[in-house]
């Protein structure tokens, strides 16, 4: 069998994180090829590559027999690769026939004068290929997330792409359009399209695909006939690496309640999620990607609204619309994205350490500098921020210490409850040891602690408790160093009815 | 002052500018002797003082990450407004400043109101206010000049303290305000972080609207206070002055290094900002160069010190 796709040994590296380590990759023309793995295995970066988002620092593409570089999007659309994202960006206000031939309208030669009669036409085949009963002419606009996706379907057919990435295709559409999505695919196996298929909904790709290759940091581990696989022998390969010991360990005392959360709802996002954290715990919160884990610690901090639900801060009741109210009850969170959420990236490195606490250093409104120096001096040391003048802008700092500095603001302001999002995603191995280290030091410190995180590992090893969230609503409760990746993984990976 | 700390000291930016200033001023008191006089150091200074309050202010809601267009009509209307309070042996001096500056503010209040309550755009809500404020200026001096004023108003803008003319010692005073208030205090703090990036500000427990609203409060009331200045020298309320008033002081601001995007720049840049553009154009009225070559030199500038900059930057 004459693969349609080689993809040899190919590695990629960013500041920190080795995301592709030799990984391959053999495609088969009018099959469906799952690659599965866990956040941050390496699936988003591969499929980066292949569109030519990324170039590789290693290895080697093959198309069609072919080897290839691909430079851009573009170059891959002209190749036959083409991507579906999770994320669908049509132009809204045009119609379906616009947007299919996006960038490639039929026109006639001179003055390039459009030649609406024929797009519509053309575009209008194409769905009848797909047996979509849409019009051409309607707008994006009014359309369903499932339409658009067979939009986009068409789109990649009216390039005549030999291959379709689909990422997470599923994600926000309804069981009956999943069925529709499932005809389409078959269709396009029909016609000898091949389809790699990306979805953390394992039971799908049971239903859909024929091969299954299997990524696990940043590591090729195998590629399978479905035939051979079963859900746990799947989530078993996805999870299943050597506990690294870079875990400190040491169980944290449990004790009073410090915040407690009940029936908290928004609707869309999370539904009547309820617990407690206590006294010198880590509380951890595991779930994929979606799973409403940073939506929750949002709203409890007050960067999110909720619609529903109660908070409370050692029993009493608070009312937080606002992270300075959240701040002082005590409240202080790492957020996920630091560059968007935690720094001022072009403030020098100490005023970003006191913005949260610029009122306690403050006389009559003046900042007293002096004092503001110490502090920031005082946080630079206790975290082990590797700078060298606390007056260089954060930008210029590594990942690993920017996150210090996002620690170190919440620390200053004193809080009994952190909220803790991700907070070793992009770091090198050595700041999270650290990161680590430090947060179990912050529980026996006394800190109530909430860790979300997408590295079970990281859960399992830090935290006294975890729960599992799926799809907006907690579904497990384990204690944390009993519980295996394997076990949780089984709650946290949704189930299509 | 450290040179290391980027927002508040002097940029390379800012070296630039000031051997920019001094080589073209060299030039021109080599071209025109009497350039090197006191007395055409302040004329200079005068004529740039009201431009120089309003890019000032305009700094403000630039580091916030918005922009005002409105300056230029306030400039207008609460000079129409102070006029109104401004007649011989009606009211105190103080109040018709007052008035000015109150005006400045009301109208800036509204501008932070609609920008983050309303979540408009701030080029479209102050581009509304632009229009409207024009229009209430005609409407409140029933499209005439507001004239008869008080020798002690008009004195604002002709008179002096110490040999230095008035509307430089206020143009003093609001840069060297502001300066402070930007580089010392929470408040001014809080702009920075606004404008740098408004997201990890609210996560940091900032209150970002209010700073907002702030911003535009008091480049509203700058506007005002250059209003009375402006109604002071030219001795009447003019409901049609200040046209494109705005945009210089957003040259300047500019110019001297402030970020369209928010975060980056401060009081010390925009005064230089203004210090180059005032000097250039009256340098080049000297040379006799036609005011319609000026305004081709005065676009180059714009665009070229920001382009220069950007250059530095990569």
């Amino acid at each position: 069998m004459a693969f349609l796709l080689q993809v040899q040994d190919l590695s990629k590296a960013f500041p920190g994180v080795q995301a592709l380590d030799r990984v391959r990759l053999d495609i088969e023309p009018g099959k469906v090829h799952a690659v599965i793995g866990e956040n941050g295995a390496g699936k988003s970066t591969l499929m980066n590559v292949l569109i030519g988002l990324h170039q590789p620092d290693d290895g080697e593409l093959r198309f069609k027999g072919r080897t290839i570089t691909v430079q851009n999007p573009h170059e891959a659309l002209k190749l036959g690769i083409s991507m579906i994202h999770q994320e669908l960006m049509p132009l809204q206000d045009m119609t379906v026939a616009e947007n299919i031939f996006l960038g490639r309208e039929p026109a006639s030669r001179w003055m390039g004068w459009l030649d609406r009669t024929a797009m519509r036409r053309d575009a209008g085949e194409l769905l009848r290929k797909l047996d979509v009963p849409l019009s051409p002419q309607r707008r994006m606009r009014g359309l369903s997330l499932a339409e658009m996706q067979t939009v986009e379907i068409a789109k990649a057919l009216a390039y005549q792409a030999d291959l379709i990435i689909m990422d997470e295709p599923t994600s926000a559409i309804s069981d009956r359009e999943v069925e529709r999505l499932f005809s389409a695919i078959r269709d396009l196996k029909k016609q000898g399209v091949a389809v790699v298929y990306i979805s953390h909904k394992l039971d799908e790709i049971f239903e859909i695909c024929d091969t299954v290759t299997v990524l696990r940091d940043g590591q090729y581990i195998g590629t399978y006939d479905i035939g051979e696989l079963n859900i746990d022998r799947m989530i078993s390969l996805m999870v299943g690496r050597e506990l690294k010991e870079t875990f400190p360990t040491g169980d944290s005392r449990r004790d009073d309640v410090v915040l407690s959360v009940s029936g908290l709802t928004r609707t869309g996002k999370f539904k009547d999620v309820s617990f407690e954290a206590r006294r010198g715990e880590i509380l951890g919160i595991a779930g994929l990607m979606g799973a409403g884990r940073t939506e929750v610690l949002s709203a409890i901090y007050g960067l999110e609204p909720f619609d529903a639900g109660e908070i409370s801060v050692h029993g009493n009741p608070v009312r937080i619309n606002h992270p300075s109210e959240a701040i002082r009850n005590g409240l202080a969170m790492v957020t996920e994205d630091r560059k968007e959420y935690g720094l001022v990236l072009n403030m020098a490195v100490k005023h970003n350490v006191t913005l949260t606490i610029l009122r306690k250093i403050c006389r009559a409104g003046f900042i007293d500098r002096a004092e503001e120096d110490r502090t920031a001096d005082r946080s630079i040391r206790d975290l082990s921020i590797k700078i060298s003048n606390r007056n260089q802008t954060a930008a210029s700092l590594s990942g690993g210490n920017q996150q210090k500095i996002v620690l170190a603001k919440a620390l200053l302001t004193e809080p009994e409850v952190l909220l803790l999002d991700e907070p070793t995603r992009g770091i090198d191995i050595s700041a999270k040891a650290e990161v680590y280290k430090l947060i179990s030091q912050l529980a026996e410190a006394g800190k109530a602690v909430v860790l979300v995180s997408s590295e079970l590992q990281e859960l399992l090893s830090l935290s006294d408790r975890i729960l599992v969230m799926r799809e907006g609503e907690i579904t497990a409760e384990f204690e944390g160093r009993k519980a295996t990746q394997e076990e949780i993984m089984k709650v946290a990976v949704p189930v299509a009815v | 002052m450290k040179s290391s700390e980027p927002q508040s000291s002097f940029s390379i930016r800012q070296y630039g500018l000031i051997i920019a200033l001094v080589v073209i001023y060299a030039v021109l008191a080599f071209a025109r002797p009497h350039f090197m006089s006191m007395n055409y150091m302040l004329t200079l200074l005068r004529q740039i003082s009201i431009n120089g309050i309003l890019a000032v202010g305009v700094t403000y809601v630039l580091l916030t990450g918005g922009v005002d267009l409105s300056i230029g009509s306030l400039v207008a209307l609460s000079g129409v407004m102070a006029a109104h309070f401004a007649h011989p042996g009606e009211y105190w001096l103080i109040a018709s400043i007052f008035m000015g500056i109150i005006t400045g503010m009301a109208c800036g209040t509204v501008n932070g109101w609609v920008v983050t309550k309303g979540k408009v755009a701030p080029f479209i809500a102050t581009l509304g206010m632009m229009t409207a404020a024009r229009g209430i200026a005609f409407i409140a001096s029933g499209g005439r000049p507001v004239s008869r004023l008080s020798t002690g108003f008009t004195h604002i803008g002709s008179g002096g303290f110490l040999g230095i003319p008035i509307p430089v010692w206020i143009l003093a005073v609001v840069a060297l305000v502001s300066w402070v208030f930007l580089n010392r205090t929470r408040l001014g703090r809080y702009v920075y972080a606004t404008g740098g990036n408004e997201r990890a500000a609210l996560a940091s427990g900032i209150n970002v609207h209010r700073i907002k609203i702030m911003a535009y409060v008091i480049c509203g009331a700058l506007a005002g206070l250059a209003g009375v200045v402006q109604a002071a020298r030219s001795t009447t309320g003019q409901p049609n002055t200040g046209m494109m008033y705005e945009l210089d002081a957003i040259a300047a601001a500019v110019i001297g290094g402030t970020s369209l995007a928010g975060g980056v720049g401060g009081v010390g840049g925009t005064i230089l900002g203004a210090l180059l553009m005032g000097l250039i154009g009256s340098g080049l009225d000297l040379l006799n160069v036609s005011s319609y070559y000026q305004m081709v030199v005065k676009g180059m500038i714009i665009v070229g010190a920001v382009w220069l900059d950007n250059r530095g930057k990569c």
